[in-house]
């Protein structure tokens, strides 16, 4: 049956069967190919995306549990690659592979719009459901202290500035 | 729909349409004014091309286009699976090139042996083997655009020099860019290669210093570039169900009850193709989106499997057939050096172990997965592969069509470590599409990527070691029980006689037995070093902590000895893994500087140690310390980890380079502590990720340092020869910490977990 969503600001309609996952909507209905299939159970991370500025592993999300929702992808995080998080991971070359990415940066734009300036042990809890079995860990951790940062920084220069909240309207 | 995938397959359009970049880049005559050069070289590494095939006289190597705006496109033609090649390679190029690395464009190049040589992801061999004719190609076209330059002002090349960019005429202070000169540059003729004269490494501005991933922008907006990214129009969706027993078929399946659900378009049965390791027999299901399609597999489709001999196998009886192997005589003997019983009647100690590792999959995030198009007689396919080019040639034999029939587009690969070096998914995808007729996009599950893996062979080492009164190893014995038949060993199941300590033991015995397996077996991620390492570096701590001396002194007072001299490997031995011009010095020098930045032998809390071990493995010498702390005798926690490697003069990316080592560190500690496939009757028991945790983000350790010892020898890879040394550096660490000895990896099942 037909599901309403808003996907990165857009309406949009898709007629699929009620227990598709999310997943399967956004990459080959939707054709937004940045939020990846690792696992299917939800162990991996490599799916996250925001539904209503909460981070959602996609893959086990039924269509039918979020019609009328926000989905945010990756793709929506900004229109120019500038969010905070995607300029730290950049900066910081946090990519090997680059297949977690996404789930990663999703998890981690969700975290910082929750605390602005998080913890290690913030950090830690936000982020341990994303594996990257490349091992960039490190580099995960400090680029999103950096982006903590860059968005302080976008803040205080342009206070109206809604970059962050804009990929997690509640 | 179509892709920026799609699109490189534009032909060049000379009638003054917008042209793609990669038709640009095989126009020989540009419309708007540029240069292409392709450039030829000789293989500088005969050894290296002989472990991949003949030596070839002339190896096309590299693919540089100038335009007349001035940027630089580079191929990079080896494939990318997180190993940082894609940047790496074209960094050697624009060096010696001289352009300004702000210029340059990297373009993946599709698989195309003729013009670019080996096309491969493996073995650490990109930078060996490349390190040489890549700078080479650059050097040339530097040349070719002295020479336009000089032509055009009428003087002698000798008075013309590059800064980036742009070559300038020094009486005259005359300059031009490359881009001005691109067009004439592109008509002169290539210089000889023996005359090319290469930059004095002083003057490097590329090479070692931080180049961005190539890709990073595409990576962090999510634009598609990897194999499961790939669309075509009218694509179909396909899944292919194997026997879950290694080497089983289908004797039959429930077709018409799958085709009956919405969506399916075909299900048949693939009957196993001439090398069954490239094509298992199956069943595969198409539909209309891969939800569909892996739905009816799921939920529907009902296979009577002919398991086949390997239904009895199992590692329990694995594990017992190897201790009873290792009582009998052995079957091999890979080197002997001295009276091994002698040396042990008169040792003051003598230490007995068995040591033994498991099966491991490779789990690469991104599933197995291809894209394939048959149409009019020939093959498009779109492949994550680390070896491209015998994808190919198992698809020509499978699909019964000649190899100039096929073409391969090599996509970023989510993750590699040794997975993709076979080409099953590729083959696979090929024979649906041919069947179906229509693009097919093939994705397998995470649960059929854990069963159907080419695993890194479990082993079996039984060890006995003397020291003598003054705390020296005097003889040292190894009976390696391992898979294989008629002598030869199963794939990456293999052990050289040169493997250290051997040369530095007298009385030195390493010795094989074989026993047979179903299961397929394949290279991860440092082949053979990844296991020998645990073995040989765990039980060399038990003889200095037997020997009452300190691990590092004891390790060093070892790489002192006077080496016996190398055996020639034997035909048919494992080239890859035999040690070739171990160089004990470069060891000692790593092992002394990880024990200096790691201030090993300071005072450490109850409960905390430090762990070291060295390995040597694809050319490249790493000494490795981990810091543990636990919080109860099998609650761990790695605080910190040091690396030091020796890859020869230069780190041509060092922020790269610094994080595929700690890469290699947190690889390390997933196979210390939750990674085993365990087989039972014939089949992989472990599904998905809750079976086979890799390490995640709160277990990491808060540091991993990494350093280099530079030495005058040609940069070698870098992907590999970080992993193996962690392995043991934290499993001794744990015998300093706890008295507990871990002779037997995984951990978790021994009831250990990380803090």
């Amino acid at each position: 049956m037909p599901y309403n969503l808003v996907v990165n600001g857009q309406p949009v309609t898709v007629d699929v069967p009620a227990e598709t996952p999310l997943l399967w909507v956004i990459r080959d209905i939707l054709d937004l190919k940045g939020t990846k299939y690792g696992c299917g159970m939800a162990l991996c991370g490599c799916c996250t995306v925001h539904i209503n500025g909460q981070a959602t592993r996609a893959c086990t999300t039924a269509i039918s549990s979020v019609a009328d929702q926000h989905i945010t992808t990756l793709e929506g995080l900004s229109e120019d690659g500038t969010h905070p998080v995607q300029l730290a991971w950049e900066e910081m070359d946090v990519p090997q592979c680059g297949y977690c990415q996404a789930g990663q940066i999703m998890s981690a734009a969700a975290l910082l719009a929750k605390h602005p300036h998080p913890t290690d042990a913030e950090i830690d809890a936000a982020m341990d459901g994303n594996i990257c079995r490349c091992g960039t860990y490190l580099r995960i951790r400090k680029a999103i202290h950096r982006a903590a940062e860059i968005h302080a920084k976008q803040q205080s220069a342009q206070p109206t500035d809604a970059d962050l909240s804009r990929s997690v309207e509640a | 729909m179509a892709t920026t995938f799609a699109k490189s397959q534009e032909a060049p359009k000379p009638n003054g349409e917008p042209i793609s970049r990669r038709s640009f880049l095989r126009a020989t005559a540009l419309a708007g004014g540029g240069m292409v050069l392709a450039y030829y070289i000789e293989p500088v590494q005969k050894v290296l091309a002989a472990q991949f095939g003949p030596p070839v006289k002339l190896l096309p190597t590299s693919f540089i286009a100038i335009a007349s705006d001035g940027t630089v496109t580079i191929i990079a033609k080896n494939p990318e699976i997180g190993q940082g090649v894609k940047t790496m390679l074209p960094m050697l190029v624009a060096e010696e090139l001289d352009c300004d690395w702000n210029d340059v464009r990297i373009e993946q190049g599709d698989l195309d042996p003729a013009k670019y040589g080996l096309q491969i992801a493996g073995g650490s061999t990109a930078t060996p083997m490349n390190w040489e004719p890549m700078r080479r190609v650059g050097a040339a076209g530097r040349r070719m655009l002295i020479a336009a330059a000089a032509e055009t002002w009428g003087v002698p090349e000798s008075e013309c020099s590059t800064t980036p960019s742009r070559v300038h005429h020094n009486p005259s202070g005359r300059s031009l860019t490359y881009g001005e000169l691109a067009s004439k540059g592109a008509t002169m003729p290539p210089p000889d290669p023996t005359t090319l004269k290469m930059k004095d490494p002083k003057e490097y501005r590329v090479i070692g210093k931080n180049a961005a991933n190539a890709d990073i922008k595409k990576i962090v907006t999510g634009k598609p570039l990897y194999g499961i990214d790939v669309n075509m129009p009218g694509m179909l969706y396909a899944n292919y169900e194997k026997c879950p027993v290694f080497g089983g078929k289908v004797a039959s399946a429930n077709l018409e009850e799958v085709k009956a659900l919405p969506g399916i378009r075909h299900a048949f049965i693939v009957e196993p193709g001439p090398d069954p390791t490239a094509l298992a027999g199956g069943v595969a299901i198409v539909a209309d989106s891969w939800y569909q399609a892996r739905n009816a597999r799921d939920n529907k489709l009902k296979v009577v499997w002919e398991e086949g001999p390997t239904a009895s196998q199992s590692s329990q009886l694995y594990a017992s057939n190897a201790v009873e192997l290792s009582k009998k005589e052995p079957g091999q003997v890979l080197r002997k050096d001295g009276d091994v019983d002698a040396a042990f009647g008169r040792a003051a100690h003598v230490v007995e172990a068995a040591y033994s590792y498991p099966f491991l999959s490779h789990v690469p995030l991104e599933p197995q997965n291809c894209t394939a198009s048959f149409k009019d007689g020939k093959l498009e396919v779109w492949a994550p592969s680390q070896t491209p080019a015998t994808g190919l040639a198992q698809t020509a034999r499978a699909l019964g069509i000649d190899q100039k029939d096929i073409k391969v587009h090599l996509t970023r690969v989510g993750g590699g470590f040794g997975r993709r070096l076979t080409d099953d998914y590729m083959v696979e995808a090929a024979v649906i599409a041919q069947k179906v007729g229509v693009p097919v996009k093939l994705l397998w599950t995470r649960e059929q990527d854990m069963a159907h893996d080419f695993y890194r062979p479990a082993g079996f080492h039984f060890l006995k070691g003397g020291i003598d009164a003054n705390g020296k190893i005097i003889s040292w014995r190894n009976h390696f029980v391992t898979f294989g038949e008629n002598g030869r060993f199963a794939q990456s199941a293999g052990l050289s006689g040169e493997e250290f300590p051997s040369r530095f033991i007298p009385n030195f015995s390493q010795l094989a037995s074989m026993m047979p397996t179903g299961v397929p077996t394949g290279a991860l991620r440092a082949p053979g070093s990844n296991a020998i390492a645990f073995v040989m570096q765990s039980f060399i701590d038990e003889l200095a902590h037997a020997a009452s001396k300190d691990p590092v002194q004891f390790r060093l007072d070892l790489l002192a000895m006077t080496p016996l001299p190398p055996a020639t490997p034997a035909r048919g031995t494992a080239v890859a893994f035999a040690p070739v011009a171990f160089d004990q010095a470069r060891m000692r020098a790593v092992l002394e500087k990880v024990a200096e930045r790691s201030k090993w032998g300071r005072k450490l809390p109850a409960g905390a140690a430090l762990g070291v071990a060295f390995h040597f493995s694809h050319r490249g010498y790493f000494a490795e310390v981990a810091e543990l702390r636990t919080t109860s005798s099998k609650t761990l926690k790695i605080t910190k980890a040091w690396v030091v490697g020796d890859i020869g003069s230069y780190v041509i990316n060092p922020r790269a380079a610094e994080s595929i080592v700690q890469g290699a560190v947190i690889e390390g500690m997933s196979h210390v502590m939750g990674y085993e496939i365990t087989i039972d009757a014939g089949r992989a028991v472990q599904s998905n990720f809750h079976q086979y945790p890799p390490l995640r983000l709160t277990q990491a350790p808060a540091e991993i340092d990494v350093s280099f010892v530079k030495t005058d020898n040609p940069p070698t890879g870098l992907g590999e020869p970080g992993l193996p040394p962690m392995i043991p550096a934290i499993t001794n660490a744990i015998f300093t910490a706890t008295g507990q000895r871990i002779r037997s990896l995984p951990l978790e099942p021994q009831g250990y977990r990380w803090a």
